[in-house]
């Protein structure tokens, strides 16, 4: 199993980061937006540490969203997927794997450039450690939610807007969480890890929910 | 007497025809003496004088909408699980039914927070829920309407649908925690005195007329979709047939 789990996972890794670029993209995406929002706020510096976990994490859903419709789309132009299906190994292990791949050349990168953006929003060394802790947890759940979204929308033309609709209102729980954990280790009105464990959680819900429902969803777009 | 018995859709269409009249004598009359006891009967509150008669309105709308969802998270069930033909249908057509009585929820509440709590819009964790709640009626509706395939679409919509149901408590809790961490004080609680008699039982036939009013709309809208749906299919056939050569996936709709 093993074998095939690895080569999978390696060549949707090399995919894209080769194609297009997707990784410097994100994180390009993600500094904009931390980039625009000090202009909507004003240059406060005090107010930009109080809400910059908040800023960290929209733009890491953002830029999230943005690359989601690269999970699917590329492999079903050139009937990748359909092999996939037709394949007979378990779908939603072949989700989850280029889910895994996905985070790994998306994700990753917005979690390793979050401290570099934290000293732009005046965090100190806790909060900054805090964000990227949670980011890392929490991004995971973040593509996993999202691939639902990439598997409904796999068959249309433009389906990027659509699916941003269909998954921010699931990724509600995990923005909340992720931003009252940071919010927790800076002002510690609740323990760190009460708010962090549930967070552990969600992504742990979501890597059950996510493949299951995306498969089925896949399955039933070949049809 | 089974559900599989009206899967087929002319002998569901028979049924709706009986039915229906009922239905909507039954609708009309519960609405007149909920709206009457309602207006008249019912007595003014001590602090929100005539107000509280947006209640009225505003609770059941608010069950509604709640209710309309389960609906669509069974018919769901039904075309996943056992893939009657008519369950798509049903959650086809309760979704902009579940919308409007979420809409109206939204509506009647601020109308009714600006003179009571002075603003029309609170970010209280219920209000938040059900505006989280619109947004996901309003995407499965935007889904249903980008698939030209019905029943593609229909499988589509209830996989999210089914997403959504497990994600609603989700919702609901991460909410409610979020809005206890951040704003403790402003929480705008409904617990005054409970509920009296001559308040409760108004509201409860309200809750009866809107109930009445969902399920004819509902199966109205089903047989609208159905009817739309063998204008679909006669379409299809008749351009497969007028066109030489085969013309791709012609398949009947039902």
């Amino acid at each position: 199993m093993t074998g095939w789990a690895m080569a999978l996972f390696q060549r949707d890794l090399r995919l894209s980061v080769r194609v297009g670029g997707s990784a410097l993209v994100g994180v390009l995406f993600f500094l904009a937006v931390v980039t625009v929002i000090p202009f909507g706020v004003g240059p406060d510096l005090n107010l930009l540490a109080r809400i910059g976990p908040a800023i960290l994490w929209i733009g890491a859903l953002l830029a999230t969203l943005l690359g989601l419709d690269r999970l699917f789309q590329a492999d079903s132009d050139d009937g990748t997927l359909d092999l996939m299906l037709m394949a007979g190994r378990p779908l939603e292990l072949v989700v989850l794997i280029k889910c895994a791949a996905h985070w790994t050349a998306t994700g990753l990168p917005l979690v390793v450039a979050a401290p570099l953006l934290g000293i732009f929003l005046n965090l100190d060394p806790v909060s900054m450690a805090a964000v990227t802790a949670t980011l890392l947890v929490g991004t995971p759940a973040l593509t996993l939610i999202g691939a639902i979204g990439a598997s409904l929308t796999v068959s249309m033309r433009r389906g990027g807007l659509l699916l941003a609709v269909l998954v921010v209102p699931l990724a509600i729980p995990v923005l909340i969480f992720g931003v009252s954990s940071a919010d927790a280790a800076i002002h510690d009105p609740v323990p760190f890890l009460t708010p962090f464990l549930i967070l552990c959680a969600l992504s742990l819900i979501a890597a059950v929910i996510g493949p299951i429902a995306s498969a089925t969803a896949l399955r039933f777009a070949s049809d | 007497m089974s559900l599989w018995d009206y899967a087929n859709p002319t002998r569901f269409l028979r049924l709706v025809q009986i039915v229906l009249p009922w239905l909507i004598g039954l609708c009309v009359l519960f609405f007149a003496a909920g709206l009457y006891m309602a207006f008249f009967t019912a007595p003014e509150d001590y602090q929100q004088g005539d107000t509280v008669r947006i209640m009225y309105i505003h609770v059941p709308a608010a069950w509604l909408c709640m209710m309309c969802y389960s609906i669509m998270a069974m018919s769901s069930i039904g075309t996943l699980v056992w893939k009657h033909p008519l369950a798509d249908v049903s959650a086809k057509s309760a979704a902009p039914i579940g919308a409007a009585f979420t809409f109206m929820a939204l509506v009647t509440g601020s109308l009714w927070g600006k003179p009571m709590w002075g603003t029309y819009w609170v970010w209280d964790a219920r209000l938040t829920s059900v505006l989280v709640l619109l947004i996901m009626y309003l995407g499965l509706m935007t889904l249903w309407r980008t698939m030209d395939d019905p029943i593609k679409a229909g499988k589509a919509a209830a996989v999210l649908t089914l997403v959504g149901a497990l994600n609603l408590p989700v919702i609901k809790f991460s909410v409610d925690w979020w809005n206890t961490l951040h704003q403790p004080a402003s929480v705008v609680r409904m617990d005054g005195p409970t509920i009296h008699p001559d308040i409760l039982w108004p509201l409860l036939v309200m809750a009866i007329a809107f109930s009445f009013l969902f399920f004819v709309i509902h199966l109205m809208a089903m047989r609208n979709e159905i009817m739309r749906r063998r204008v679909r299919a006669l379409r299809m056939r008749a351009a497969s047939t007028s066109t030489p050569g085969p013309a791709g996936a012609a398949q009947p709709a039902e």
